[in-house]
């Protein structure tokens, strides 16, 4: 493993509770780690599966999704869907070899701007110990076969 | 190469780089960027510039669009939650379809939150790469305009919902005011005198209640509470619960002659009014102004609740005017409401929770909300500051920032907490003559007279000590007094100061059931569990859901003025969208292909709004797009790939993740 491996992180967060906590880290001029690339949905419950199987075809090493606490959804209820599929799709990813630590849902509300830093931080030093994805002996196949 | 991938080959996009001072580029090498973005396929144009959000900043996209023929904008600057609008408008202008735009965040998501310049300069080029992919497959979209009902619902009747209400009843709305205690005031009600001026609180107060209830646009509801709110800005349905008041309101005159004549000779029940500092009867008005101007039936204290079988004497003085109605029951009402103002106000920190200030254990420790209701002249002592055991005090001690600017409680400062121990000393010092002592950690007395207020009572001999009380306990030559034990961090020694009265001067607290109501309005709180404004400066009475609007200490501890101020200004937001008589709404909308579509109803129950149906003859889902929200949870959820939501159709966010992921 390289000594300096930076693992890329896609990161989807909710417009109404992670987008803003990450706005508001912002704002608070909160420090973490570089990693990361948010792309914005609407709501934790928009991201589709495909989406973090694309992320890591693609090369990521991690894939995070951002949404509101439970019971806090402004969709009253888009972050259960997430919830469920993300559990279901963490073991369909490890039986692939994806090991669970590079793929992570967690709950920030837009007050929460330090959790920002404090998950994205704790997930680039998990991610890094694992190394890359293209390079984990867990993934069998070439990458390019899983992409097309 | 599919139509729209040809299509998408001859797309010209324009990158527009934002200095925003040296927020942006004071950490990433704008040069650098501008110089990746020129080079990606697509794009026809690539600039910085110091000010986007500026004039001469959007002029520019505007002109650009002219002169280099772009078809796609892209602004990397702020969160879109700041200025998305506004460049979206300026592509608009241009002659392009709004949504021809997308931006990219890289100052609150990249130039603020990194100081590694390297790394932080490549992830803003990513983000642009992304955006570039994505913003190729934008398609134009409308806004939705929907009408927007003209009535406001006003949350909470202490001084902020009253302004409110006032303001958007004078101005024609029609308004209504609910209110979950029997009467409307509040806080403020409870108050003897206000700082800096020393006014009195009823005599401000009482005028704008009593207009609430004659006004002819506002509907009051008092002991009544919001159990459902539904839709979206501009067309709120709201049930609301009508608790039982035992009277009824349209035939009691408020003669109170029924409190006289109940057959409980004594008042017994501690008064919630005064804090339990007098008793009531099981009929009762919470204070002599109290509006409405009715009594209300307490069923917990009242014997025909209990037992059923009271004289009823007060049934009997009411008499023809027959206002008393043991029968009442609990009533729902629907209304329905273009925007919603809350102004669900505070809770006074429970001075029971920091053990060593003794307050429950000795009788002399009483909080600041307390003497006021003492010095009040319609509260339980008729004005007089006095002991438990009926003598005057000769020395108060008053420890501030009780629950405030403390670890183990809360962290922030409460606002008002100096200023009303200053006007506390002032009163308590006119009333009884008594030395008084004012314990604080920092004097903040910033605010319009506030400083002036401050001088002028510390030159009535008030005496000032810096340091923060760490006990207080009975002196012990068993004389009644209480021991303050005190570091004077200005003489640097430890006093021990004894006194016959301590006063808490307790901070502010979020209501007890504030997460409950803002789940209820769909909006956010912060940290310390105040409602959340959208933004801190440039959005303080709104929230992050169209419509509602807050005003108050609901938002965050703050004094009467500044209220009043801000109540003023939940009021002229409402009446922004209200006159404006319509809405417009994000065309995020999800809608079905039906030339994909299986008819597999997946989609149908994961919708929250129930907004997808099922058309039996067609065998396809159908999204009814007013009910749609635009969360797109649906499409997530849709086996075939074939629900699509606007501004974030999958092969958008696809091109997304690619982009972020090429490496350049």
């Amino acid at each position: 493993m390289p000594e300096l491996f930076e693992p890329k992180i896609v990161a989807f967060f909710c417009n109404w509770c992670t987008y803003l906590a990450a706005d508001l880290a912002g704002t608070s001029r909160i420090k973490y780690a570089p990693n990361a690339r948010v792309i914005r949905v609407m709501c934790s419950g928009r991201v589709d599966p495909q989406f973090v199987l694309e992320a890591f075809a693609r090369g990521a090493d991690g894939v995070l999704i951002g949404g509101c606490h439970p019971g806090d959804c402004h969709y009253q209820e888009g972050n259960y869907s997430a919830l469920r599929r993300f559990r279901l799709l963490r073991r369909l990813l490890k039986d692939m070899g994806i090991e669970e630590e590079r793929f992570r849902l967690e709950w920030i509300s837009a007050s929460e701007g330090d959790k920002v830093r404090a998950v994205i931080n704790d997930m680039v030093e998990k991610v890094r110990e694992l190394g890359p994805l293209a390079k984990s002996p867990a993934v069998g196949r070439p990458l390019e076969e899983i992409a097309a | 190469m599919s139509p729209r991938d040809e299509s998408m080959s001859s797309v010209r996009v324009g990158v527009y780089v934002c200095h925003c001072g040296t927020n942006i580029a004071g950490t990433i090498h704008i040069n650098n960027v501008v110089q990746f973005s020129a080079a990606l396929p697509n794009v026809a144009l690539a600039r910085e510039y110091k000010y986007m959000c500026s004039d001469p900043g959007q002029e520019l996209i505007r002109k650009d669009i002219q002169d280099y023929k772009l078809d796609r904008i892209i602004v990397a600057a702020c969160s879109p939650c700041l200025h998305e609008r506004t460049f979206r408008h300026a592509t608009e202008e241009g002659g392009l379809n709004p949504y021809y735009f997308q931006m990219v965040n890289v100052r609150e998501h990249d130039s603020w939150v990194h100081t590694d310049k390297i790394a932080a300069t490549e992830k803003a080029k990513d983000l642009i790469r992304a955006a570039v992919r994505r913003v190729r497959l934008h398609r134009p979209l409308e806004r939705r305009r929907v009408a927007i009902k003209s009535e406001v619902l006003v949350v909470g009747g202490g001084i902020a919902g009253i302004h409110a209400a006032l303001t958007l009843a004078n101005a024609g709305k029609h308004v209504y005011l609910v209110e979950r205690e029997p009467t409307i005031g509040g806080h403020m009600a409870q108050f003897d005198k206000t700082f800096p001026t020393l006014d009195c609180a009823a005599c401000i107060l009482t005028p704008k209640m009593t207009a609430v209830k004659t006004h002819p646009n506002i509907m009051l509801w008092t002991l009544s509470e919001v159990t459902q709110v539904q839709g979206y800005v501009g067309n709120y349905t709201v049930a609301v619960r009508r608790k039982p008041r035992y009277v009824l309101e349209d035939l009691c005159v408020g003669c109170l002659e029924c409190i006289e004549a109940c057959v409980y000779k004594q008042a017994r029940v501690p008064d919630e009014f005064n804090l339990g500092l007098s008793k009531r009867k099981p009929i009762y008005i919470s204070f002599p102004q109290a509006v409405p101007q009715v009594v209300v039936i307490d069923p917990e204290t009242c014997i025909e609740f209990k037992s059923g079988k009271c004289k009823k004497t007060c049934v009997e003085v009411c008499g023809e005017r027959n206002a008393i109605d043991f029968q009442q029951r609990e009533e729902i009402k629907t209304i329905e409401v273009g925007t919603i103002i809350l102004a669900t106000g505070f809770e006074v920190f429970d001075a029971g929770r920091i053990p060593y200030y003794g307050y429950g254990v000795y009788p002399n420790v009483c909080t600041a909300l307390e003497v006021e209701r003492l010095t009040n002249a319609s509260g339980p002592t008729g004005g007089e500051i006095l002991l438990r055991d009926g003598r005057k005090p000769k020395s108060v001690g008053i420890i501030h920032c009780v629950g405030s600017r403390d670890e183990h409680t809360n962290r922030y400062c409460s606002r008002v907490c100096c200023m009303y121990s200053l006007k506390l000393a002032h009163l308590i010092k006119e009333k009884t003559d008594a030395e008084v002592y004012n314990f604080y950690i920092d004097m903040r007395t910033p605010g319009k007279a506030f400083e002036e207020f401050y001088n002028r009572v510390a030159g009535e001999g008030t005496h000032l000590i810096r340091g923060k009380v760490a006990d207080v306990y009975p002196a012990p030559d068993g004389d009644g007094r209480l021991i303050l034990q005190v570091e004077d961090t200005l003489l640097s020694m430890v006093r021990k100061i004894p006194v016959d009265l301590v006063v808490l001067a307790t901070g502010l607290e979020p209501q007890r059931d504030a997460q409950e109501v803002r789940r209820l309005f769909n909006i956010g709180c912060s940290t310390e569990g105040y409602f959340l404004e959208r933004h801190p400066k440039l959005a303080p009475v709104n929230t992050f859901t169209d419509g509602i609007f807050l005003a108050g200490c609901c938002q965050g501890p703050k004094d009467i003025p500044d209220t009043v101020a801000q109540a003023g200004a939940a009021a002229a937001e409402s009446l922004a969208l209200v006159d404006a008589g319509f809405v417009e709404l994000e065309p995020n909308t999800a809608h079905v292909l039906e030339e994909v579509c299986s008819g597999c109803r997946t989609c149908i129950p994961v919708c929250p709004y129930q907004a997808i149906s099922f058309v039996h003859e067609k065998n396809k889902a159908e999204v009814n797009e007013v009910l749609c929200k635009g969360c797109g949870t649906c499409v997530a959820a849709c086996p075939s790939g074939s629900i699509q939501q606007n501004l974030f159709e999958d092969q958008q966010i696809f091109e997304e993740i690619g982009g972020v992921l090429a490496y350049a």
